[in-house]
């Protein structure tokens, strides 16, 4: 049994060992590894935010004031590679690190060394990317997506295809540690059926991850070639193509977008029941839209590129795929609205956020699906109309569920209870800021501003300076994060209860708060009536 | 189910905001040109532009009906369903004919939206009948325009090469010192969208251009064409344009491509039949000069006839 092999590593398992490097660096405890990826992923948050604060300072106003084009193009690819790879996806990871095993009653991740490894294998990614700012050559300024030829033309290329290539490791580890670990460490009663939605969520997504990430790699390792060892498969002179790039970086890179918002999905899932205290609306009908929205992303890349001049029958299956994606995704909404509808809610900063996230993320959904029809994509490709859409669904879609995960989980992190008038104040200000900056960047796109410059014509100047306003103000909002973060840990005075919240259903919630170094060495006997799911016919 | 009622007056409401958001949304979308305040998309100024701006209006107003409907439920939900307002909790959690309603009346919504989009799209790949020809090649970073034929007759020799005016190129230097809002063409400000020279090309002609790149990705995009298309070096995209209206259209690349990827702005001009058939034999002439732009070799254009009856 794997979890008696991990029982054999530990000479005191009732205790984190005390020395600091013992704890932390040689760490194989799921919950001390899930603690390190989400400190990671704030550190990267606010190093891609300052990398944004710079964008929106530079956008203030007309004209150059602040710094080189060249400078801006580093920030803006920085600033997408940090956040999706920095700060997204290594906080869920960390959630899932953290949450999985207490939630399907499993004593540790099924592969607790390979999870050490895949988590400090990304500082070293990061510093290797982030370390290009300094040198000579300057860092990657051909967008996160590296089209080539221009991303050849850069000399960082190697350090972030090095860079990628740690992270597209780590990730895959933490999948296969994910896919392990609930497919066979789940305590006996845990029926697939009767798990959380959050890890069915993650259940897929860790799939998702590893069919596409070695596509990523590939892709930048043809990159790599071509600039250096002289191969031409995407330099149209030596008979190759740039579009076959393009095709291979969007066969990763749509999976990637459901990546960073199906586990998102799960926890709005575990948090709105809990908030209304009644159970999720169709369950099974929510576990089988994260599957279905997962199997159409596979069939969906072009989406990306209907302005590269594909054929006209290509674009029509793109576009009717595209648009079959709403259909999984509104059932999900609909059943969120219909799990409140009847309830008993309350509202606590993570429930808040949870619906801010239905709000929001279903803005972002309605502007993805307008720029699935091809001729109006063909306006609005490239431009801010896309900027907007895709902040949509990542910051108050994406971003908006983790910190609501964090709220939630927090007082079983900590065992204390967070300030819930400076984590309203938190929200408050996020989702008043968050629309000041990105819902008149719609206006800007439509009007034909195009992403990804550094300065622009005086039509474009007023939304843009209410939209730096909104940017400075939603990153200073976030310090209050840091703020409520650091109090609960350390200052808050109120100790939270093993259940903390009174709606709160599943395992995590059986367990003494803070969860203690080792949980669930003995599986727990489960009782349905303890799950938020427990009766299958739901 | 009390969902019902709430549906209809989410439709009544729904209508009240559209109409008073169209008058505001859609008013000043007649101008081709970016302005300030400007909220959607342009018109545009050719036979096809104006079906993306349909249907991102009706996509618009789908998403925005569903959205009030979907945010009106859920706003009476957290009303009526609080806790301090003394709500129990119900305990269903299930509902098949809802799910399959609701599952049913988007698929009917898409497939209408996927028709329209369809057609849009077919006709905009029909690049036939064409009585012009316009070879477009995107440079680091400036623009490559060579006039291929026009009305069945080759055009001899005519291309140059066409980027950022003088003005805003020296307005837009880090610390210039210069002021964004004094680069003006008469009373329209052109900052970051003028160019030394323009495009030049006949209104109600259904031109069609064909777009290569010689270094990286480009993308040219006109809003008043209604579409951008990427160029791309090693491959040959086509698209075509009807210009409905003489006048100026102002637009950008759209491909991120280096460092001044913002300061290689797109400027066409459309002229009569009569004034473009003048400017265009002005050109030829001034191309019989030995120091006329080499013709790069990407398309196979018809080998420069002597075309003495043009003009």
């Amino acid at each position: 049994m794997s979890y008696a092999a991990t029982h054999d590593q530990h000479d005191d398992h009732h205790g984190a060992p005390k020395s600091f490097f013992q704890r932390w660096c040689m760490s194989t405890n799921h919950k001390d590894i899930g603690t390190l990826y989400l400190i990671f992923a704030l550190t990267m948050f606010f190093i891609g935010g300052s990398f944004a604060m710079g964008i929106r300072a530079e956008l203030f106003k007309p004209g150059l004031q602040l710094m080189q084009p060249y400078f801006f193009n580093e920030l803006t690819t920085m600033h997408a590679l940090v956040m999706i790879f920095g700060a997204i996806m290594p906080a869920f990871v960390g959630l899932g690190n953290w949450m999985i095993p207490l939630m399907v009653g499993a004593p540790d991740m099924a592969l607790p060394r390979m999870n050490n490894l895949s988590f400090w294998i990304l500082p070293f990614a990061f510093i290797l990317m982030l370390s290009t700012l300094f040198l000579p050559g300057g860092g990657p300024a051909g967008g996160w997506t590296m089209y080539p030829p221009l991303s050849l033309q850069s000399n960082s290329l190697a350090y972030v295809v090095f860079a990628i290539h740690l992270m597209g490791i780590s990730s895959i580890m933490g999948a296969i540690n994910i896919i392990a670990t609930i497919l066979n460490m789940r305590a006996p009663g845990m029926d697939l059926m009767k798990m959380p939605v959050f890890v069915w969520s993650w259940l897929i997504t860790a799939f998702l991850l590893i069919a596409v990430m070695p596509a990523l790699a590939g892709a930048v390792t043809m990159l790599l070639t071509d600039k250096y060892f002289g191969t031409n498969f995407f330099n149209p002179g030596g008979g190759g193509d740039p579009v076959l790039y393009q095709h291979i970086f969007w066969f990763f890179g749509h999976p990637e977008v459901y990546i960073m918002i199906l586990p998102a999905f799960g926890i709005i899932s575990e948090i709105v029941p809990t908030f209304a205290r009644k159970p999720i609306f169709g369950y099974k009908a929510m576990v089988f839209a994260i599957a279905c929205i997962a199997f159409l992303s596979f069939i969906v890349w072009a989406h990306h590129m209907f302005a590269v001049g594909l054929p006209l029958g290509a674009e029509i299956f793109f576009m009717y795929a595209t648009m079959l994606i709403s259909v999984p995704t509104g059932v999900k909404v609909f059943n969120w609205v219909a799990t409140m509808w009847g309830g008993s809610m309350t509202f606590e900063t993570p429930m808040l956020f949870s619906i801010a996230f239905i709000i929001l993320f279903t803005i972002g959904g309605f502007s993805g699906l307008m720029m699935a029809l091809v001729p109006a994509d063909f306006q609005y490709h490239d431009t801010y109309f896309i900027v907007a859409h895709f902040h949509y669904v990542l910051v108050t879609g994406a971003l908006f569920a983790i910190i609501a995960a964090a709220y939630y989980w927090m007082p079983k992190w900590t065992g204390n209870m967070y300030s819930e008038f400076w984590g309203k104040v938190h929200f408050w200000c996020s989702v008043v800021f968050v629309n000041v900056l990105f819902f008149p960047q719609h206006f800007l796109g439509l009007a034909g501003m195009p992403r990804r410059i550094p300065d622009y014509n005086v039509a474009f100047a007023n939304f843009n300076m209410i939209s730096s306003i909104g940017g400075f103000l939603f990153g200073a909002s976030q310090l209050i994060f840091v703020g409520v973060l650091i109090h609960a840990v350390w200052g808050s005075k109120k100790k939270a209860t093993d259940r903390v919240w009174e709606g709160a259903k599943g395992l995590e919630w059986t367990v003494p708060s803070p969860a203690p170094f080792h949980t669930f060495e003995v599986p727990p006997v489960i009782h349905d009536d303890e799950l938020a799911h427990g009766h299958a016919d739901q | 189910m009390t969902s019902g009622s709430i549906r209809h007056h989410g439709i009544r409401r729904a209508f009240t905001t559209l109409t008073i958001g169209a008058l505001a949304l859609f008013g000043g979308a007649a101008q081709a040109n970016p302005h300030s305040w400007q909220l959607n998309l342009t018109r545009g100024a050719s036979t096809w532009s104006p079906v993306p701006y349909h249907l991102n209006n009706i996509s618009l107003a789908v998403c925005t009906v569903i959205g009030l409907l979907v945010f009106g439920a859920m706003f009476v939900a957290m009303f009526r369903f609080r806790k301090s307002r003394g709500a129990v909790a119900e305990k269903w959690s299930h509902n098949t004919m809802v799910e399959v309603v609701w599952t049913t009346i988007p698929v009917l919504i898409l497939i209408t939206l996927a028709w329209l989009a369809t057609t849009g799209v077919s006709s905009w790949a029909d690049t036939t009948g064409s009585q012009m020809t316009v070879k477009v090649t995107g440079y680091q970073w400036k623009w490559r325009y060579d006039y291929v034929d026009y009305l069945g007759k080759p055009v001899a020799k005519v291309g140059f090469m066409s980027k950022l005016d003088q003005q805003s190129d020296d307005t837009r230097q880090l610390d210039s010192g210069m002021d964004p809002y004094a680069v003006k063409v008469g009373d329209e400000n052109t900052y970051l969208l003028n160019v030394d020279k323009p495009l030049v090309v006949p209104v109600d002609t259904k031109i069609r251009f064909v777009i290569t790149s010689g270094d990286v990705i480009h993308s040219w995009w006109v809003p008043a064409t209604g579409w951008k298309i990427d160029a791309i070096p090693g491959i040959v995209n086509s698209a075509w344009a009807n210009f409905t209206t003489p006048g100026t259209y102002r637009g950008q690349c759209a491909e991120l491509c280096g460092q001044d990827h913002g300061f290689m702005p797109i400027v066409v001009v459309v002229k009569s039949k009569a004034d473009f058939a003048s400017w265009l034999a002005a050109q030829e002439a001034a191309s019989g000069a030995p120091a006329a732009a080499p013709q790069t070799a990407q398309v196979a254009a018809p080998a420069p006839v002597p075309a003495g009856g043009q003009g």
